[in-house]
């Protein structure tokens, strides 16, 4: 028996039409999976109760043993095969890990194949084939939690992740039998948690404070659509720092001489608890006992913790400058601040952002779920379930795509800005009679000519039927998908053959790129506006001088005398001599002359035509 | 004539429209689609037309449309959990056969 969910009013699904879409936050400590039940984004919870999956995965001689808090428990005893965060390691090179974590990881690190790879009990295991473990646990408790199969997933990645750790996390996606709707950037989806995707169009702030990492990202809203203006952070701040200090404190005020592996960590675990306790509460006890046997008991008030950690708090606000003066707005642009991260429930936390950004940061929704929930909201749209406001909010294509045309130009037919997913079709000829092959060039960029943009691929469409120029008719087709892949369609009207191509735009492009691509289309509007209209001229001049050739060699000896030969001898010897200079208008000007010259004699060609086809016929007949 | 709810759907059907934040009830019906004929209408309740039957069960407003009634008098409406999946379940006596899932009906 099916169990039934509300929907929202006129929206029942038919029987067998519930599409089960989810969210998930796969994140550095602990991920989480989400969905939109009874209309309401809920975070799916396991048969225990708990939301989070600790983000580890433990492995033995025989392969997985552990995922989650299981594995996370048995961290201590089998560190080298306890894998831990290994989204800092996601699409990264072996240089990138050990500059980075020089030393400080447990991990036999192997050079891999565009990725750094760990030597574990279970054999060389990449950071993909680790999160698809994390993520194939969320993907079966989301089945069992909906009842069926799941239709698709939005799966959030940080907004300063490049292509590589992008393409990493959705391998690791569908490694997990996962089917990928998108990838949200987790500040993006915060905000859409919030339902600030249906609020009004400004600058937005996301401050997330997670146990090991901060990060702060400025957000634009327009026209429903979030653009990450900037985002800064420090990857080595986190509520643990919090926990650390604590941790000392209690060494510090219980005169402990330097304490054992297992004393430290319990120290530090006990730190936790007075932390969060001290949210809710004025003062907390902390209380834990020593290995040999003795005990420290000390209590600990908000006053002392706050003076303990005001720099690390502090420490969290350079960024928040930095971020807005590299957005290039002002504190007081800033519309809303939405927390994320558990440590943003500590108040002096809250406090401080408050200050910084002078208003109440949004808080209502939990820090640790905010994320997830936004996917979830996301997925939902994605996978067809429609909410009653019909938003779907969605990148844009950051440089305009198109084709290559006669005369080296640029055809522009998905426009900047644009979007996502979008299809766009033009229609296309031939250039030449007879032609039965057309080569497709596909390019990005706003400049009008080839050399200018970039070129993202080449295909040929063969099989066109031979007709006069122009007579065919080829509609191209672009189509952008929400992960902003490319697909290039050629189809020929009459026949239906096709052909097609598929190219990732954004590949290998940072944003300085895009910047210096539209400062060039704009410095060098007038330039290619000229660069335009010479090639367009001697487009068709060429055009006219195909068409004049092929009427002359069948037709001159019978519809022209000498003398009309001559003249029209003369006009296309100059226009030949215009067409390989740059002088746009000489070039018109010889071309409106052959044109005329040659009006008559179309004319005699059109009658001769039409008595070729009426000859020795009656009226009656036709 | 009647349609109730259990204590236990009554209470997630009040916890669900506070955090949606608006509705008057819950709107029951059935439409004709799916396999079996018939398929259930479950759905928040923003407004009440004037045609409409109303209910109450455990403080819980239950509007249903005249043309629905015939099919779903007497059900009641329960609030399910299967290990980790839950959600709302039609006992409708008027159901002659329905198909493997329960999804849809005829009568």
């Amino acid at each position: 028996m099916a169990l039934l969910q509300i929907s929202e009013p006129g929206q029942s699904t038919a029987p067998h039409q519930h599409r089960r879409a989810i969210g998930i936050d796969l994140g550095t400590t602990h991920s989480l999976v989400a969905t939109v039940r009874n209309s309401i984004a809920t975070v799916l919870p396991d048969e225990h109760g708990r939301n989070l999956l600790p983000s580890v995965v433990r492995y033995g001689t025989d392969g997985v043993r552990a995922v989650g808090a299981e594995a996370q428990s048995q961290q201590a005893e089998d560190p080298r095969n306890t894998l831990v965060s290994v989204k800092r390691f996601m699409g990264r090179g072996l240089s990138d890990v050990v500059q980075t974590h020089q030393g400080d990881l447990p991990y036999d690190f192997v050079d891999g194949p565009g990725m750094v790879q760990i030597r574990t009990a279970a054999g060389v295991k990449s950071p993909v084939e680790v999160s698809a473990e994390i993520l194939r646990v969320l993907r079966l408790r989301a089945e069992a939690s909906l009842g069926g199969d799941i239709t698709g997933a939005v799966i959030t990645v940080p907004a300063y992740f490049d292509d590589a750790q992008r393409q990493a996390t959705k391998d690791a996606a569908q490694l997990a039998g996962l089917n990928v709707l998108r990838l949200l950037n987790e500040p993006t989806a915060a905000a859409i948690a919030y339902g600030l995707d249906n609020a009004a169009e400004g600058v937005y702030a996301v401050y997330d404070l997670g146990g090991g990492t901060f990060d702060i990202s400025i957000l634009r809203l327009s026209k429903g659509v979030f653009e990450v203006l900037a985002t800064g952070g420090d990857s080595a701040l986190g509520g643990d720092d919090f926990d650390r200090r604590i941790a000392c404190w209690a060494l510090e005020n219980a005169q402990l001489t330097p304490l054992g592996a297992r004393d430290l960590r319990a120290m530090q675990v006990e730190a936790r608890e007075v932390k969060e306790a001290l949210s809710s509460r004025d003062r907390a006890r902390f209380h834990v006992r020593l290995v040999n046997g003795d005990a420290v008991d000390l209590t600990l008030d908000t006053e002392t913790l706050e003076a303990l950690s005001a720099n690390l708090v502090a420490k969290t606000l350079k960024p928040c400058r930095q971020a807005l003066r590299d957005a290039g707005v002002d504190i007081a642009d800033i519309r809303g601040v939405v927390l994320v991260g558990g440590s943003t429930r500590m108040p002096m936390v809250r406090r401080a952002v408050a200050e910084f950004f002078g208003q109440t940061p949004l808080t209502n929704l939990d820090p640790d779920q905010v994320v997830a929930l936004g996917a979830a909201r996301q997925a939902h749209l994605l996978a067809g379930n429609r909410g009653g406001d019909d938003w779907l909010l969605l990148d844009v294509i950051p440089l305009s795509l198109g084709i290559e045309t006669m005369g080296s130009l640029v055809e522009k037919i998905v426009p900047r800005n644009a979007t996502l997913p979008i299809a766009r079709a033009q229609e296309f000829t031939t250039f030449k009679d007879g032609q039965t092959a057309m080569r497709i060039h596909v390019l990005q960029g706003e400049r009008e000519r080839v050399d200018d943009c970039r070129s993202l691929a080449h295909f040929e469409l063969r099989g066109i039927p031979p007709l006069p120029a122009g007579a065919a008719r080829i509609k191209v087709t672009f189509e952008v998908d929400a992960d902003g892949l490319l697909a290039v369609t050629a189809s020929e009207q009459s026949t239906g053959v096709t052909a097609q191509v598929a190219v990732k735009p954004s590949y290998g492009l940072s944003d300085d790129d895009i910047a210096r691509m539209l400062r060039d289309s704009f410095d060098h509007a007038r330039d290619d506006l000229d660069a335009r209209a010479l090639a367009e001229a001697q487009v068709d001049a060429d055009r006219l001088l195909d068409a004049v050739r092929a009427a002359l060699a069948a037709d001159a000896e019978a519809l022209l005398n000498v003398d009309e030969r001559a003249v029209i001898g003369s006009r296309i010897d100059a226009l030949v001599t215009a067409r390989t200079g740059n002088d746009r208008s000489a070039i018109r000007q010889a071309t409106d002359a052959l044109s005329t010259a040659t009006d008559d004699f179309a004319a005699r060609r059109m009658d001769a035509s039409i008595r070729n086809a009426l000859a020795g016929r009656t009226i009656a007949s036709l | 004539m009647a349609v109730t709810l259990t204590e236990r759907a009554a209470a997630h059907v009040q916890k669900f429209i506070a955090k949606r934040g608006s509705g008057v009830g819950l709107r029951l019906g059935v439409r004709t689609t799916g396999c079996s004929g018939l398929a259930y209408v479950l759905e928040y309740a923003d407004e009440v037309k004037p045609e409409d039957q109303l209910f109450e069960s455990h403080g819980t407003k239950v509007i249903i449309d005249p043309k629905s009634l015939a099919f779903i008098d007497g059900t009641e409406l329960d609030f399910v959990r299967e290990g980790l999946n839950e959600g709302f379940q039609f006992n409708n006596p008027n159901v002659k056969n329905e198909c493997g899932c329960g999804e849809s009906f005829n009568v």
